[in-house]
């Protein structure tokens, strides 16, 4: 053996050194209670008694498919995330160009606006679930004041608007997170890339549609990317303001209630499983139509 | 194509004075150079052109007419920026064209506007590629086909070169002198390089802190310097400067550094305090001539074509001779001396401005002093 080829091994093991930590916390938080929860899917195990299990196939996961509550859940989750994840995009990107502007007191605007990504989610659910309510909140209260409505709406009770309420309060949490992904990518566009389309004469909105819009797309991705995996398994928002109401279960909430309130852990895992597989799928076919992967600038 | 004039232009941020009330006619079709330090605001004089800034005070007019207040869109110039600022997702041919898609063109009008384009740069092969995908010079070529496509009044280059190696600065500083000689446009050309300025420039506009210090042809300023500034900042090795002590002069002669100057006619209260003489009008003699400045040898950097000579006057004055020819053989800390000739001196006043003395300041003999 060469010295180089000496010293190359000795580099490899100092790096396997040096990944070993991460790489024995991924096994232990990540891994292993994913293969644990995908093994026990194949069993008819209870909660109170796991060691107690024999293996049933697929059964679990048909049982899981053929519940209508699961599909309710798993139709509530996509519209939450396709709405909330689309306002929130949108609100984010016209925030975030207002903030790409130097005006006095822009460091404390930009301060100011993560306040409600700063806080619970608990917290800012249930302040939300009193502004809101029917007869003694906040926004009823001016509602009625200003004469928009005779009495009252029932904001978190009335099974057509719960859902809306749930997106709404998830808009309300989450824009800021979005704002500064977004803002972060504009600021990454040479400032001199602008001035030179607009000496050379390029009107405001075309600067924006074929300059700011595809060199700030990365940025919009992988923001859009991480709030979309977030919002596929909501579970916190939905189960403080509702708990197991149909009208906003999420696959989580479905899942967790398999688990925990039927002790069914077979099928708990079961439920589990596929949610880990539909938000797979939808990571997959962002990533790939976004082509984040290869996006360069 | 297109005439600029500055009326009064001044420009502040905050506090801080960076244009101060600048008048300045630039003749149509003429290649215009700004120079001066970093920080003297020749960038931003040109941003003020441009239209990228607003001006604070005073008034700009392309063409005679007045556009203080016409936005940078509607001025009808094009800018070259030092980091090119190409449009990093667009290629070649669609940065050239991006400028013309809103601008109401017949159909074959841009193609064929890009194609001619890419044929006075040699750039046609690239019109495929990505800025990323090509090197430094190719990319300058690139911003300055954007710059040409849009067919504008006035030029507006802001240090295009300096990105670029030394090779590749001379050969592009070449084509952006030909470009001039072909399409004739208006062009203002900021840089800090001397070379540049005068190698390229109808005019320099020397500035200083924001304001203009002499305006005039390359060889002009180079000879006639209307003051200490201009004369140290053009030339390299830059013009070498000593004092005169005037508070020793007795019977119309005043006592220099390295020997004694002569100049009954010039002791006078506005006369000069400081004397300029270039590295090329210096000549190492030997330490005994007569009427040579005296000073010791302190080292020799030989070029090839010609050697730079470093040589101490005093213990904080050392003065640089440049010639050509083979280099002398001086050992360090010998003495020698310097002769000069005196339509080659330059004097200059308390207030830094150039005194014209006819040529006749003579050396005596300082032998003894």
């Amino acid at each position: 053996m060469s010295a180089a080829e000496r010293m190359q091994r000795q580099q490899n093991r100092t790096a396997w050194l040096f990944l070993l930590p991460l790489i024995i916390a991924l096994v232990g938080v990540a891994i292993w209670p994913l293969a644990r929860s995908i093994f026990f899917s194949f069993t008819d195990a209870f909660l109170d008694a796991p060691a107690n299990y024999g293996f049933v196939g697929i059964d679990n996961f048909i049982t899981v498919a053929e519940d209508p509550v699961f599909w309710r859940a798993v139709k509530n989750t996509l519209f939450f995330t396709v709405i909330s994840v689309g306002l929130e995009t949108l609100l984010g990107l016209a925030i975030a160009l207002l903030l790409h502007r130097a005006f006095i007191g822009r460091g404390i605007v930009r301060a100011a606006i993560l306040v409600p990504w700063a806080m619970p989610m608990v917290v800012s659910t249930r302040i939300w679930e009193w502004m809101l309510n029917d007869q003694f909140g906040l926004v009823n209260k001016l509602l009625v004041t200003v004469g928009l409505v005779e009495k009252g709406i029932a904001w978190t009770a009335e099974p057509s608007l719960i859902l809306y309420t749930v997106i709404f309060i998830d808009v309300w949490v989450t824009t800021p997170f979005m704002v500064l992904l977004i803002l972060a990518g504009l600021q990454l566009i040479p400032e001199e890339i602008y001035e030179a389309a607009e000496v050379s004469g390029v009107p405001h909105w075309k600067r924006f549609w074929s300059i700011t819009l595809p060199l700030a797309t990365p940025a919009i991705g992988v923001a859009m990317l991480f709030r979309t995996l977030d919002a596929l398994r909501m579970f916190d928002l939905s189960y403080v303001l509702a708990a197991n109401n149909e009208n906003t279960m999420t696959m989580s909430i479905y899942a967790r209630d398999q688990l925990i309130s039927f002790q069914d852990l077979g099928v708990g895992s079961a439920a589990s499983t596929w949610v880990f597989m539909i938000i797979g799928l939808i990571a997959i076919l962002i990533v790939g139509v976004l082509r984040l992967d290869r996006a360069t600038g | 194509m297109a005439s600029v004039t500055l009326k009064n232009v001044s420009k502040t941020f905050g506090a801080y004075d960076v244009i101060r009330s600048i008048d300045l006619e630039i003749a149509d079709g003429e290649f215009t150079v700004f120079v001066g330090p970093s920080g003297c605001g020749k960038s931003t004089l040109l941003r003020l052109i441009a239209g990228l800034v607003p001006v604070s005070e005073g008034d700009v007019f392309i063409g005679g007419e007045q556009v203080t207040d016409v936005p940078a869109s509607k001025r009808g110039l094009a800018f070259v920026f030092q980091s090119y600022a190409l449009y990093p997702h667009m290629n070649v041919s669609r940065n050239i064209s991006f400028a013309l898609e809103t601008a109401r063109l017949g159909k074959d009008e841009i193609p064929r506007r890009v194609a001619k384009v890419a044929e006075m740069l040699k750039i046609g092969h690239l019109l495929d590629r990505r800025p990323r995908q090509l090197s430094g010079g190719q990319r300058q070529r690139v911003a300055i086909g954007r710059a040409l496509v849009g067919q504008p009044e006035v030029f507006l280059f802001d240090e295009p070169l300096s990105n670029l190696d030394a090779d590749l600065r001379m050969e592009m500083r070449f084509e952006i002198a030909k470009l001039h000689a072909d399409v004739k446009t208006t062009m203002i050309y900021v840089t800090h390089d001397q070379t540049e300025a005068m190698t390229l420039a109808d005019r320099i506009v020397i500035l200083n802190q924001g304001r203009i210090e002499q305006v005039g042809r390359p060889r002009e300023l180079y000879d006639r310097p209307a003051n200490r500034f201009v004369a140290g900042f053009l030339g390299s090795p830059r013009m070498n400067f000593a004092p005169l002590d005037r508070t020793a002069s007795s019977g119309g002669v005043l006592r220099g550094v390295g020997g004694f100057y002569h100049a009954a006619e010039l002791a006078d209260a506005d006369g000069p305090v400081e004397i300029g003489l270039r590295p090329e009008a210096l000549k190492l003699v030997s330490a005994e001539t007569k009427g040579a400045i005296r000073g010791t040898f302190e080292r020799m950097e030989d070029l090839g074509y010609e050697y730079v000579c470093y040589v101490r006057l005093d213990e904080t004055l050392v003065w640089t001779v440049r010639s050509t020819g083979s280099p002398p053989a001086f050992a360090t800390s010998q003495p020698v001396g310097l002769g000069w000739q005196p339509e080659n001196l330059y004097l200059f006043g308390e207030d830094g401005r150039r005194i014209d003395h006819g040529g006749a300041m003579q050396l005596a003999s300082g032998a003894s002093l």
